[in-house]
């Protein structure tokens, strides 16, 4: 008995670890790769901006004011994207906007998952009256729209690129809310719930340790939409001049002014777009993909 | 029925209320009351910043300025705006169609699009059509959409010249407002090419703020169309001998359409926000426009007023899609 106990161990049948089944499940999706790999690489462009990049994203090169990119003619290889209106190399500042943007949707993201999920947390397990309240407010907050209501907060906090990040956060309080409670209430009469509440667990042992746990998945989803929508949000807000301030090389604050230029210089307007699009497509992807691996329900 | 009416209609009352203080205290938390945002940078000597105060209110616990702020709103009162002193609602109303207008012409492109999009890829399923239409579908839902106006603007009205870049139409014309709406308005008119023209100007911004939702309502079209295609009465319709077209279109279609239904209910919200950015890309004198414009001027009561109304729009269109919901399919009805 022991024995043959010992071959099946050798023989490694044993189920892969979580995290390996995830990846494997993960990799089967193109597309999540594909995005994955993206957004690795412009997370590593940001972090090792210095490196890449000869210039620093506020340098104004005066002789060089909109230079075109430089398979055009009239451009240089100084400057591959071209300059922008004050001369600023273009290429420079795509590499550090995804900092600001990464950072943006790192903050957005970990502020309303965590508020999110304890105000959820808090509402499921306690019920009643609290519930009610809570479910109310999220209510409210979900009948503005999300950029105006961004636009309200912000107008209250100042412009600026953390205040955004702050205003876009609570816009995304109640998908978290939601979920988080909805899990909750379904987690709760569970048996080993029960089990480990007749065992002795007090309620911050119960919440936290036993009930979070199971809860996890649909909101690590909706965290990484949350991340990608965080983005594209924070971007509407520096076009509008109520996000990063300018001369911060924040994709969407780059494209303020770009309407001026649009006759002369399409460079200047379709770039930090660009990567906009991209950044976020790829979040999408990864999104999916993460569904796929972690909720085969949800799978079509 | 009834009682689900009432029950539906009871609890948008607290959301309704719930919006009514946040739009209260809003104007409370900006920095500096309002009589000194409208004496500006000048200044206001003590006396009269206390009569002022006292005139509009301001002076009285803050439950009965509520209260007096609540009321006023039930009286069509959403105050006066500080740059043009005319009634906020007034100023709202006299924008809103041109917004309307817009968002009309976009939830008609986006289902339009939408909708026959989601149901070819949910029926060609796996194929080269489905990852398309898929494809592109992310793609939009991806854009930001304020850069694929710039965009669109670059290609169609700068490089081509086809259309114009802003404004509602051509200022050749002078056009009558019958209906507010430009396109009925400027066909309605004698002028000789005013409906071209206004035509020519709708089409960038409504393909623009179409955008999110078209892919929004293709994917869903596509997922409920695949759910449905499952089902064992479709099978049996098959198993007849009805041809591919007539059982998608006649029976799975039907079925496939009430979560349609539903998200496209959605789509206001997201149309609102997205008149917003917009309205300032083309130029469009519409409600977003004008709310960004009262940010940065500093107008307060208008913005305000704007969101206000425009969060109760929003409020009441779910409410309507909840109801009609509820009218069509009996089980919502009765489950609640």
């Amino acid at each position: 008995m022991a024995e043959q106990l010992e071959i099946a161990v050798t023989d490694e049948i044993s189920p892969p670890g979580p995290f390996r089944e995830f990846w494997g499940y993960f990799c089967e999706n193109r597309g999540a790769l594909i995005g994955f790999g993206f957004i690795l690489a412009v997370l590593l462009a940001a972090l090792f901006a210095n490196l890449l990049t000869p210039y620093s994203p506020y340098e104004q090169y005066r002789d060089y004011i909109l230079n075109p990119p430089a398979w055009q003619a009239g451009g240089i290889w100084r400057f591959p994207l071209g300059t922008d209106e004050v001369g600023r190399d273009i290429l420079t500042r795509l590499i550090f906007g995804g900092r600001m943007s990464l950072f943006v949707g790192m903050i957005v993201v970990s502020l309303s998952l965590l508020v999110g999920t304890l105000i959820g947390l808090i509402s499921g397990y306690v019920g009643g009256m609290t519930d009610t309240l809570i479910m109310r407010g999220v209510d409210i907050i979900m009948a503005l729209p999300s950029l105006l209501l961004a636009l309200a907060i912000v107008t209250i906090l100042g412009p600026g690129l953390i205040n955004a990040a702050i205003a876009i956060a609570i816009t995304y309080l109640p998908h978290y809310v939601r979920i988080t409670r909805a899990s909750v209430i379904a987690e709760k009469s569970k048996d080993y719930v029960i089990a480990s509440q007749v065992s002795g667990a007090g309620v911050l042992r119960l919440i936290f340790i036993t009930i979070l746990p199971n809860c996890m998945a649909p909101l690590i989803v909706q965290a990484s939409l949350g991340f990608s929508n965080a983005i594209l949000d924070a971007a509407a807000l520096g076009f509008i001049g109520l996000g990063a301030q300018p001369p911060s090389p924040e994709w969407g604050s780059m494209l303020a002014n770009a309407l001026e230029f649009i006759q002369r210089a399409w460079w200047v307007v379709t770039f930090p777009g660009l990567m906009i699009l991209l950044t976020v497509l790829a979040l999408n992807l990864m999104g999916d993909g993460l569904r796929d691996a972690l909720d085969p329900k949800m799978k079509l | 029925m009834f009682s689900f009416l009432l029950k539906r209609i009871g609890v948008v009352i607290p959301t309704f209320l719930g919006v009514t203080l946040l739009t209260f205290s809003l104007i409370r938390m900006i920095p500096g009351d309002p009589v000194e945002l409208m004496a500006g940078e000048r200044g206001v000597d003590p006396v009269r910043h206390a009569e002022l105060l006292a005139q509009m209110g301001l002076d009285k616990p803050l439950l009965v300025q509520y209260w007096n702020y609540l009321t006023g709103i039930f009286q069509g009162d959403l105050g006066t705006s500080i740059v043009t002193r005319e009634p906020v609602i007034r100023e709202f109303f006299t924008l809103f169609p041109a917004t309307l207008e817009l968002s009309f012409c976009a939830i008609i492109i986006a289902i339009s699009i939408g909708l026959p999009a989601g149901i070819i890829a949910a029926v060609r399923r796996g194929k080269v059509t489905d990852y398309t239409v898929m494809g592109l579908s992310l793609t939009g839902y991806s854009m930001p959409i304020f850069w694929w106006g710039l965009l669109l603007i670059l290609l169609f009205s700068v490089g081509l010249g086809w259309t114009p870049v802003s404004g509602r139409i051509s200022a050749l014309f002078w056009v009558d407002e019958v209906t507010g709406f430009m396109l009925i308005d400027s066909f309605l008119s004698d002028e000789v090419g005013a409906f071209t023209s206004a035509l020519s100007h709708l089409i960038l911004p409504s393909i623009v703020l179409a955008t999110i939702p078209l892919a929004v309502i293709a994917r869903m079209t596509r997922s409920a169309m695949l759910e449905v295609l499952r089902e064992d009465y479709i099978q049996v319709a098959r198993a007849k001998g009805l041809a591919m077209w007539l059982v998608v279109s006649v029976h799975a279609l039907r079925n496939a359409l009430i979560p349609v239904i539903t998200v496209i209910g959605l789509q206001v919200g997201v149309l609102m926000a997205g008149a917003i950015l917009t309205e300032t890309i083309f130029s469009w004198p519409g409600v977003g426009k004008w709310m960004l414009d009262s940010i940065y001027r500093r107008d307060y009561p208008s913005v305000q007023g704007g969101i206000l109304l425009i969060s109760c729009m929003v409020i009441f269109v779910n409410l309507t899609v909840d109801i009609l919901y509820g009218v069509v399919n009996p089980r919502i009805r009765h489950n609640r």
